[in-house]
């Protein structure tokens, strides 16, 4: 054990920029999937047919294609096609076009969930669709949302260790390069999983502590 | 004030309204009356664009209501509406109710709106709940609050549809004292009901409407007390004797 934590002190600033890179890509991919999946969400439930079948052939498509082939889709062919992206950028753009189709369903579930009555009764008081959402929609599809939502970003910041495969140094990349070079897998591996968790459970607490708050607005 | 005119709406291939036709003045106060399923509340929709129609037309103050321009929005803000279940807005406060309409709607000025929705809450009786959010109010608190919600767009008429019908029998009278001042402020109000005291009391003209259709229309205290046809005259023995 004091083995353990005399290597795993040396390793750790080794591993640091691994962390802050995981972090950076968790959440400009965060960011990029939140917004684009807001945007589907709104497309789906437009009513709008032109709008609703495209978006939903191309959440089925995203979906249904493992995130890795995503990865390397972007990674290798954009730049057939005249697309020059670092690793980084890649990585960070197929993850949140990812994650934006899976938040997308996500918002869109919640979207149906309100209550048909408030919809009418927004427009009874002559709300156009922007500020029916805006007003009435949206804030009470959130706690429904709120949920799914933290439980995706967790997801979302462990699915970060795959653009490892693209060559990103995040964390998990990081760690694999130390453990080869150390040969030092069990303390390593063991230091990356700890890291990850340092990284997930306050996420999870944190996401349940702003449900207790919204819940407790009645 | 408002014209129904040849009104037809059909779900699918199910026609709903044959052929409405009715009028109501301004100031008048006209019930509509009628069996489950007759279409009552898609006649009420469709007067401020919840639901199209396909044939005739409605129109409000000289205007046509056409639920797929872009018209509608305007008529909304000129006709409120009351539901069944209230619709409230239950992350919003009774105050934050009511002033949403002319606030973010009407773009109106937020101390004056501030203002014209305290006086309507107090008018209705919920001068100390303006605070409260819906689900700590009672049905008929909810409901009170609901028509000054209504109010507060400064409506030309108002359409209620079964106002009093989710509520708990000792609640209904506060919301029909309501209602009744409104009636006699002349507010315009076109009201699916089932309280017939209420019909005969405080409204002009009753429609009696069945399968779509205008079955019997005619001012409130000749309709309800002698009623001419015969579906009429048994619906009314079913609402008043249900034993
Ligand atoms: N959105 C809808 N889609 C399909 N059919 C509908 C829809 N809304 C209403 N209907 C049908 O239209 C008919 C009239 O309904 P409506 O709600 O207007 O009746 P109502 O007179 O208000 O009845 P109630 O007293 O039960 O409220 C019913 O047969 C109903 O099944
Ligand atoms: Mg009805």
């Amino acid at each position: 054990m004091t083995k353990f934590i005399a290597q795993a002190t040396e390793y750790l600033p080794l591993l640091l920029h691994g962390v802050w890179l995981t972090v950076v890509i968790t959440f400009v991919a965060l960011c990029l999937a939140t917004a684009l999946g807001l945007v589907w969400a709104l497309f789906r439930t437009s009513g709008i047919r032109s709008l609703a079948v495209p978006t939903r052939l191309f959440i089925d498509f995203v979906r249904g294609v493992p995130l890795l082939v995503i990865l390397f889709y972007i990674y290798f062919v954009a730049p057939d096609i005249g697309i020059n992206l670092t690793a980084l950028q890649a990585g960070m753009i197929g993850l949140g076009l990812a994650h934006s189709c899976y938040l997308g369903e996500t918002f869109r579930a919640g979207i149906d969930a309100v209550d048909r009555g408030q919809v009418e009764a927004a427009k009874s008081i002559g709300m156009k669709r922007p500020l029916m959402m805006r007003r009435v929609v949206l804030p009470q599809a959130l706690k429904i949302i709120l949920p799914p939502y933290a439980n995706n970003m967790v997801m979302l910041l462990k699915d970060s260790s795959l653009v490892s495969v693209i060559s990103v140094q995040e964390l998990t990349m990081q760690g694999k390069m130390l453990a080869s070079s150390t040969f030092d897998n069990m303390t390593v591996f063991t230091l990356v999983a700890l890291l990850y968790l340092c990284l997930t459970v306050p996420l999870n607490i944190l996401m349940r502590r702003v449900e207790i708050y919204l819940g407790a607005g009645r | 004030m408002i014209i129904f005119d040849d009104v037809h709406k059909s779900f699918g291939a199910h026609e709903v309204l044959k052929g409405i036709s009715a009028e109501i003045a301004k100031g008048q106060v006209v019930c509509l009356i009628g069996p489950s399923g007759s279409g009552k509340s898609t006649l009420l929709r469709c007067v401020n664009g919840l639901e199209t129609y396909q044939r005739g037309h409605i129109s409000v103050d000289g205007t046509v209501v056409d639920a797929a321009s872009s018209q509608v929005h305007a008529i909304c803000t000129r006709v409120s509406m009351v539901f069944q279940r209230f619709n409230l807005f239950p992350h919003r406060t009774s105050l934050e109710n009511v002033m949403e309409g002319p606030l973010y709607v009407l773009k109106e000025d937020r101390k004056q709106v501030r203002e014209r929705a305290l006086a309507l809450l107090n008018r209705v009786g919920l001068a100390d709940k303006t605070n409260a959010y819906p689900a700590s109010l009672s049905g008929g608190q909810q409901q009170r609050v609901a028509i000054a919600r209504a109010l507060a767009m400064r409506p030309q008429a108002i359409l209620f549809d079964e106002p009093t019908s989710a509520l708990d029998p000792e609640m209904v009278g506060e919301v029909l004292q309501v209602m009744r001042a409104l009636a006699d402020e002349n507010m315009t109000m076109l009201v699916v009901t089932h309280e017939i005291q209420f019909a005969r009391e405080v409204s002009d003209n009753v429609l009696f409407l069945d399968g779509g259709r205008i079955v019997e229309q005619g001012p409130a205290k000749e309709l309800l007390r002698h009623p001419k046809h015969e579906r009429t005259k048994d619906f009314l023995h079913r609402v008043m004797h249900p034993v």
